[in-house]
């Protein structure tokens, strides 16, 4: 049961999903993701134009540096999880290995620098409930963090069982996390 | 019918065809008296009898996913059920559980007694007694299908059924938690009926639509088994999180009336994506399978599934819409169509598939089921629009103008007569239908044979 049966050759079975690498419910996952945030963002959008001014004088108390650095951070550990896919396409364990772990490292240094940005939050008596503006923080924030935690098993995961498509798979949506990273902080923390 | 125990179906379905008649009856009660609303209030309340009409309903839906499962299993894990006296025991288990039920419920027996009488939770009233009953029911009926496919076959249509199957049992559990706090109630209340038809029962759905489209099309299980994971990852993916419409406003924190909008939203994608799955395969299928009856019912249940769950959901899922259109007709139109487009059709389609071969009956004449199909469909689609409209002015007058609930009630008067109209419509389509699975051409096939093949 554990061992994976290598599908050889392309899986053209799978219609639109065929050409994509990696497991194709990998991209059925990835693309209800990418529907979900945008529509939390698009629904932020709207929020915002009707009390830009509460939304604006609420993005101050945002920790703009900890968001870039997070950023960096984000986008590090998606190097490495691409370097992953590299090493493992030569077949290099070791170093396919390495390369996940020092991904999954930076996420967590990731979800370190998000835990003292909501510590600092909740120290200023900040919630959900506080306005509009910060209950779509937390919960575009807090949901994305969610996926970096599933993205950081799921990256184990494929560590361990490191078939090639397992960690193309993994890495697929390592991506993804970081995509939406990138737009979330800037629209969140950044557009004025 | 290649197994000998796909018999045990029968008697499930003969049970739930009875339940779907009395089930249909206490609709149209409970449409006379929107009617003449002091019909019968003191024999047979009005809650009672729309406690009847949705209770009823769901358990010969499930009793039908029972039967479903024990005639698709054996084919696909090609071996006998693994004890077909657990499966009768725990029909008569079901059957006398969902007799005291009612029978508690209709005389209010028992009053107040914890382990006897009725548990004042809406939908969820049964006696203690029933509840564990039921439990014990799902563990039976569990062992019993779980075993029969850990020894056979193992196939994707069977994983996803015991999935949805061990889901309908785990979920049912929290019937039994009941905090005291009103709003913590109705939040694990939904846990029960949303994650059942927004969650695991879309996955019984896709695995007998799987099964059907496979028999009665002819195209290769490898293409049936993607398309099946793919519509289950998309309800799970949907449907879970989209609990949180039921959460708008009953007191839980702001945020869910977000997560509730986006995540129910797109409910609507694996109904669409049934629909392209059904239509694509019988397309695509090389197979004229001569139970027409049955590939016709695939397809309406696959449509009206899209259409009920998927576009009357949108329509008032979104918190800014839901806001005036909670709890007017506008959900009952999107209830019945829902239910009706999705469960109920998928079960009859099962039961016309299945009911043939139980009673040796091919080659399947069946223009009185096919009959019964148009009658149902167009009744339960009239009543749709009908309760729809009703909503739109209840909303309006009751929700924008503020107006007083009795009075809103007196406008709409007309539309509840012709929903009454359309319920009638509906009850007579039902009927011809059990008769037309149970009752003709026993004999009479053998000797035109011949011409049938034609």
């Amino acid at each position: 049961m554990a061992t994976e049966t290598e599908q050889d050759g392309p899986q053209e079975d799978w219609g639109p999903l065929s050409g994509l690498s990696g497991n194709p419910i990998m991209w059925v996952l990835i693309a209800s993701e990418l529907v979900v945030f945008g529509a939390i963002f698009i629904s932020f959008g709207f929020a915002r134009l009707s009390e830009p001014q509460v939304f604006a004088e609420a993005q101050d108390h945002l920790n703009r540096l900890a968001g870039a650095i997070n950023t960096m951070v984000l986008l590090t550990s998606g190097l490495f999880a691409a370097l992953a896919v590299h090493f493992q396409s030569r077949d290099d364990t070791l170093k396919t290995r390495l390369a996940i772990a020092a991904a999954i490292a930076l996420g967590a240094v990731f979800l370190g620098v998000k835990f003292v940005e909501y510590a600092d939050k909740f120290e200023q008596g900040i919630s959900t409930e506080t306005n509009t503006f910060f209950m779509f923080y937390y919960l575009a924030t807090a949901f994305h963090a969610m996926h970096v935690v599933f993205g950081m098993v799921l990256l184990v995961i494929v560590g361990w069982k490191n078939s090639f498509e397992n960690v193309v798979t993994g890495t697929a949506f390592w991506h993804m996390v970081d995509l939406i990273w990138v737009i979330l902080f800037p629209l969140i923390y950044l557009m004025r | 019918m290649k197994y000998q125990t796909q018999k045990i179906a029968m008697a499930y379905f003969a049970v739930a065809m009875g339940l779907f008649a009395i089930q249909v009856l206490g609709g149209l009660l409970a449409g006379f008296i929107y009617i003449s609303p002091n019909f019968l209030s003191d024999l047979l309340p009005f809650n009672v009898v729309r406690m009847l009409h949705t209770n009823a309903l769901v358990v010969w839906l499930l009793l039908g996913f029972f039967g479903a499962a024990y005639y698709l299993v054996p084919e696909e894990s090609e071996r006998e059920i693994y004890s077909p006296m657990i499966a009768y025991l725990q029909l008569i288990l079901l059957v006398v559980g969902t007799l005291g039920a009612v029978i508690t419920y209709t005389f209010n027996l028992f009053e107040g007694n914890f382990f006897l009488g009725l548990q004042g939770r809406e939908f969820l009233e049964q006696p203690f007694w029933v509840k564990i009953g039921i439990v014990v029911a799902a563990l039976m009926f569990l062992y019993n299908i779980s075993m029969t496919v850990l020894k056979g076959r193992k196939t994707a249509i069977t994983n996803v059924l015991l999935l949805g199957l061990w889901g309908i049992a785990i979920f049912f559990l929290f019937a039994f938690y009941v905090p005291d706090n009103l709003a913590l109630d109705k939040m694990y209340w939904w846990y029960v009926i949303h994650l059942w038809v927004e969650g695991v029962w879309e996955l019984v759905m896709a695995s007998i639509l799987a099964f059907l489209l496979l028999k009665l099309t002819g195209v290769d299980r490898e293409v049936v088994e993607k398309w099946i994971y793919v519509i289950v990852s998309l309800s799970l993916f949907s449907g879970v999180l989209g609990t949180g419409h039921h959460y708008f406003w009953i007191g839980t924190p702001k945020y869910w009336t977000w997560i509730g909008s986006i995540f129910s939203a797109m409910e609507v994608i694996p109904f669409f994506a049934m629909v392209l799955f059904s239509f694509t395969m019988v397309w695509k299928g090389g197979r004229n399978h001569p139970n027409k009856a049955a590939v016709l019912w695939s397809l309406g249940t696959a449509v009206m599934a899209f259409f009920g769950a998927g576009v009357w959901g949108f329509m008032h899922t979104l918190h800014g819409v839901n806001f005036y259109s909670h709890g007017t007709q506008i959900t009952a139109a999107h209830g019945h169509l829902a239910f009706f487009g999705a469960y109920v059709s998928i079960n009859l389609a099962i039961i016309t598939y299945a009911m043939p071969y139980i009673l040796k009956r091919e080659p399947y004449n069946q223009v009185l089921n096919m009959v019964s199909f148009w009658i149902m469909n167009s009744a339960m689609a009239f009543m749709t629009f009908v309760l729809t409209f009703a909503g739109a002015i209840q909303t309006h007058l009751q929700r924008v103008n503020g107006e007083d609930f009795m009075d809103v009630q007196e406008q709409m008067q007309l539309f509840f007569v012709m929903r009454f109209g359309a319920g009638a419509v509906f009850v007579i389509g039902a009927l011809l239908f059990i008769y037309a699975i149970f009752v003709p051409r026993k004999e009479l096939l053998q000797k035109s044979t011949t011409a049938a093949a034609e």
